[in-house]
């Protein structure tokens, strides 16, 4: 009898814990739904990706004489799209705009957004997806199988003109550049309507600012006008990377708006293509 | 007799469920506690950034093999502690986070902490891979670049996190200790 009592007691004990594991994982899954989880669910896009076989080039920034050897890689030909970033956060609600942790974004995130899923009114499917944290792009190209593009391998691709691949010695590479940087209103464009540029890349100027996946490499003061005094100080071998080289001003201006945003900013004309590694070595 | 000691137990189970609960759903939204990358100390246990103690966090990002600015910073670090009374100090942790966790293993790590006389509980020495690095630096606004195969460069800054992990102060470049030390007193008195 007693015998019977302690088996009874032991089966009656693992209802109760498995009861209770129960309940957790099921207390953990409503949070989840609630925190969100933070699992990145796959999504697939479909853009043409080209290949860039890479080289020396010199930065804009840095000492005089470095060359940095950008190898080969895979980029968009465009940037990501108001609708396939839609697409993004139907799939992955951690990163919808109700949703996102204020670590990851300021509070203009996908400012124009009506609701979660909804695209701005009468913003165009086509057009760049702006108002997106670096957290937030990084987050996407991972989505993707993809990666932001370096820095470098941005600049890289922005010598080229439409007909050479290096045009920054040409008279009106620069002049050109700026123009288009001064239009208003050019984000809400459509992607790829201009023509492409010798890699047969598109937008690189004409519609939005781009993030890179280490645009906060540049070791300058938020002020460079502060010369030199400060940068010593700021950074751990800052002498190492502060001399400048501006060969053009609109390149310029680009590094200017990387060193003056942080990470989690967000901004109306600023978003972003992938690119990806690639094994493939052409010559 | 059994059913009352079932009870006992159903009631001490359904306690430690509830605790689970409680745990997470405190954090301030802006907390770095609600980032979920995994790091590991240095001595090898693998934790997440809400699993580091209760208390006030001074939080540096260097790495090891460092020869221009880290000594200054862990150098700093130190002063820093030795400015706190006894009393505050049960209530502060010093965190130092590798910016090259390729070289910075914790083995790397722990003996570093031998070798500057970082050694006891507030001492707390962390890397991660290289992708919740480089979230962690943008998180703190930090700016670093690897400059050659050996070296980075990096903004020099001291961070205080309350021990909630909201970010509640950033010394920039030439770092004064004592306005660290004031900064920290300030947030642990709440």
């Amino acid at each position: 009898m007693k015998r019977k009592f302690d088996i009874a007691g032991c089966f009656l004990l693992f209802i109760l814990i498995s009861a209770c594991t129960q309940n957790n994982q099921h207390d953990l899954g409503r949070e989840e739904q609630k925190i969100i989880t933070d699992t990145l669910v796959p999504i697939t896009a479909v853009v043409k990706m080209v290949y860039i076989p890479g080289g020396e080039y010199k930065p804009f920034y840095g000492p005089d004489t470095l060359l940095v050897k950008v190898i080969p890689f895979v980029i968009d030909q465009r940037a990501v799209t108001n609708q396939e970033y839609l697409a993004f956060v139907t799939k992955n609600p951690q990163w919808r705009k109700s949703a996102i942790k204020p670590l990851y974004s300021d509070s203009n995130y996908l400012k124009d957004w009506p609701t979660d899923l909804q695209l701005p009114k009468n913003a165009k499917p086509n057009a760049p997806v702006c108002n997106v944290s670096w957290f937030a792009a990084k987050a996407y190209a991972k989505a993707v199988g993809k990666r932001l593009p370096t820095l470098d391998e941005w600049e890289f691709i922005a010598m080229a003109d439409e007909i050479t691949a290096n045009a920054r010695n040409k008279k009106n590479y620069s002049d050109a550049i700026i123009d288009l940087y001064l239009q208003k209103n050019r984000q809400y464009n459509e992607v790829k309507l201009s023509k492409p540029n010798y890699w047969g890349v598109y937008n690189m100027f004409d519609l939005i600012w781009e993030w890179t996946d280490d645009f906060n490499s540049i070791l300058s003061t938020n002020d460079s006008r502060a010369g030199q005094y400060d940068d010593k100080e700021l950074f751990c071998a800052g002498s190492a990377t502060s001399s400048t080289d501006i060969l053009n001003y609109a390149a310029f201006m680009r590094f200017a708006l990387r060193t003056s945003i942080k990470a989690h900013y967000t901004i109306g004309n600023l978003g972003f293509r992938c690119a990806k590694d690639t094994a493939i070595k052409l010559n | 007799m059994k059913y009352i000691l079932s009870s006992i137990l159903f009631l001490f189970l359904l306690n430690s469920c509830k605790e689970v609960k409680k745990d997470r759903s405190a954090l301030p939204p802006n907390s770095i506690f609600n980032l979920s990358s995994v790091w590991t100390n240095q001595d090898g246990i693998d934790l997440q950034l809400k699993d580091l103690p209760n208390k006030t966090l001074v939080v540096v990002m260097i790495y090891t093999t460092c020869k221009s600015a880290c000594p200054i910073l862990v150098s700093k670090m130190k002063a820093i502690e030795g400015k706190f009374t006894r009393k505050i100090k049960e209530d502060i942790a010093l965190v130092l986070v590798s910016i090259d966790p390729k070289t910075d293993t914790p083995e790397k790590l722990k003996a570093f902490a031998k070798s500057n006389g970082m050694v006891g509980e507030q001492w707390i020495f962390l890397r991660s891979t290289e992708e919740a690095t480089q979230e962690f630096a943008n998180v703190l606004a930090m700016k670093y670049k690897k400059i050659s195969p050996i070296d980075f460069s990096h903004s020099n800054i001291i961070s205080v996190f309350s021990a909630d992990g909201k970010l509640m102060s950033q010394e920039e470049g030439n770092i004064d200790v004592n306005k660290v030390v004031e900064n920290v007193e300030k947030v642990t008195k709440y």
